[in-house]
């Protein structure tokens, strides 16, 4: 692909089976040569970040991987809260909102879908609590302000099945290895004044960020394509002296004196000093110097989890969401 | 002695638009994409007819040679073998990101 100063050219990838037959070479799908061609290079990894880059590959199957990751690999969060009381001055509906975006770290394979017809029962609900009294203690305010690690899980259910309808025929404790946990301690979730209180039960289901955003497992996931910067003919004299000087980093100068050419060192990793290059390609002086393409195969993809699951397991369930949706289909035809 | 020429498919089997329930670009495109890869299909298009229905209309045309449905179940094969072999590709890198961090370690 080239990136032009206004428009990209020869975005699209041939993916047709018989364009090249009049040349004697076969397009069509192969999976041998698939398996031989694809690859995945990890750059970085930890707890909650991964990016890898991703080789040979069809745009729309990134993209399908990508968008899975987004809205359709399920977690767990709060969805519904029951109040006992609350005489702070954010009002229910806020709270529970700002609750709702709370990441739980739970793994929500272990849990079954709830319908609106199922009752709440320990395989498809998490239960929290959060009971918070702010009062004086001298000159001191105890929970002026509510964070998130104060909620507490209760592995037992519910506290009010009454009201909740929530009932547990056993307990949770050892059905979830490691518990149940918040990814962070420290989200602010209200503020009070002495003698104010907050009491609630809030219930966890599993969902997808299809549903709503709360339930998605990424802070976003993306990629882009691997840049290329072409020099065209070499750039000496003033115009290396120019280009060294406007793109550090990006560009090198080798020789001396009137001998002096720029050398690209190399375009990944200068992504600041390429978007300079892209302005450069309006002036047609330097358009007959220069190109900047991108690697139409080559995927730098990043997944940022939100922490209940770990990115790379992130990307196995995106892949097998994929499948499955692949065995449905099939089922149905 | 003549060779027994195989009857074209009826065009009813070969020719047709699919409404696949509750899927998106996701699985349309992806499909589309291994379609066209396959030589025996003619014309392959999708579309989503209004972005808050959630049906994707699938048209394959094939040369003759096979069903449509064929193909179809053909691009959904593919798609699997494809998820399969990216799920153990990472699991390998994964793998050995992990075991180089605790080498380096220890």
């Amino acid at each position: 692909m080239i990136c032009g100063p206004d428009l990209s050219q020869h975005t699209s990838t041939v993916t047709s089976a018989n364009i090249y037959m009049g040349l004697g070479i076969d397009n069509s799908w192969s999976q041998e040569q698939f398996e031989e061609d694809f690859s995945i290079h990890i750059n970085s990894i930890d707890e909650h970040d991964i990016e890898f880059d991703m080789r040979h590959v069809d745009p729309s199957i990134a993209n399908a991987v990508r968008r899975i990751l987004i809205s359709e690999v399920p977690t767990m969060a709060i969805e519904h809260v029951f109040f006992v009381n609350n005489t702070s001055i954010i009002t229910e509906e806020v709270l529970a909102h700002r609750l709702g975006l709370v990441p739980i770290k739970v793994d929500p394979a272990l849990f079954e879908d709830k319908t609106n017809e199922c009752s709440p029962n320990e395989r498809n609900t998490v239960v929290l609590k959060l009971k918070v009294d702010c009062k004086r203690q001298g000159e001191e305010i105890i929970n002026e302000k509510v964070y998130s690690g104060q909620l507490q899980w209760l592995p037992e259910g519910s506290e009010m099945p009454e009201e909740t309808t929530c009932r547990f025929a056993r307990s949770q404790a050892g059905a979830i290895p490691g518990g149940v946990d918040l990814v962070h301690d420290n989200i602010l979730l209200a503020k009070m004044r002495p003698g104010q209180s907050i009491e609630l039960e809030a219930h966890c289901i599993k969902g997808v960020g299809s549903e709503h955003a709360k339930w998605s497992p990424v802070g976003t996931a993306w990629y882009r394509l691997h840049p290329e910067l072409e020099v065209l003919q070499a750039i000496t004299g003033l115009m290396a002296d120019e280009i060294v000087a406007l793109c550090p980093g990006l560009f090198v100068m080798e020789g001396s004196g009137e001998q002096r050419q720029a050398k690209v060192t190399s375009a990944r990793g200068n992504e600041m000093q390429l978007e300079k290059v892209r302005r450069l390609l309006s002036e047609e002086e330097w358009a007959k110097y220069l190109q900047l393409r991108k690697r139409k195969e080559h995927f730098i993809f990043t997944i940022q989890s939100t922490g209940a699951l770990a990115p790379e397991t992130l990307f196995m369930r995106a892949v097998d969401k994929l499948a499955d949706k692949c065995d449905t289909l099939l089922g149905r035809l | 002695m003549t060779q027994e020429r195989k009857a074209p498919l009826p065009k009813s089997e070969t020719s047709l638009t699919y409404a696949i329930e509750d899927e998106d670009h996701t699985l349309g495109n992806s499909l589309r994409f291994l379609l066209n890869k396959n030589p025996h299909v003619d014309f392959v298009g999708y579309s989503i007819g209004h972005p808050s229905e959630h049906r994707v209309q699938f048209r394959i045309q094939t040369t003759g040679e096979i069903t449509a449905t064929e193909a179809l179940r053909q691009a959904c094969r593919d798609l699997k073998q494809i998820c399969a072999h990216m799920k153990q590709t990472m699991a390998e890198e994964v793998e050995r990101v992990k075991s180089g961090a605790a080498d380096m370690q220890s």
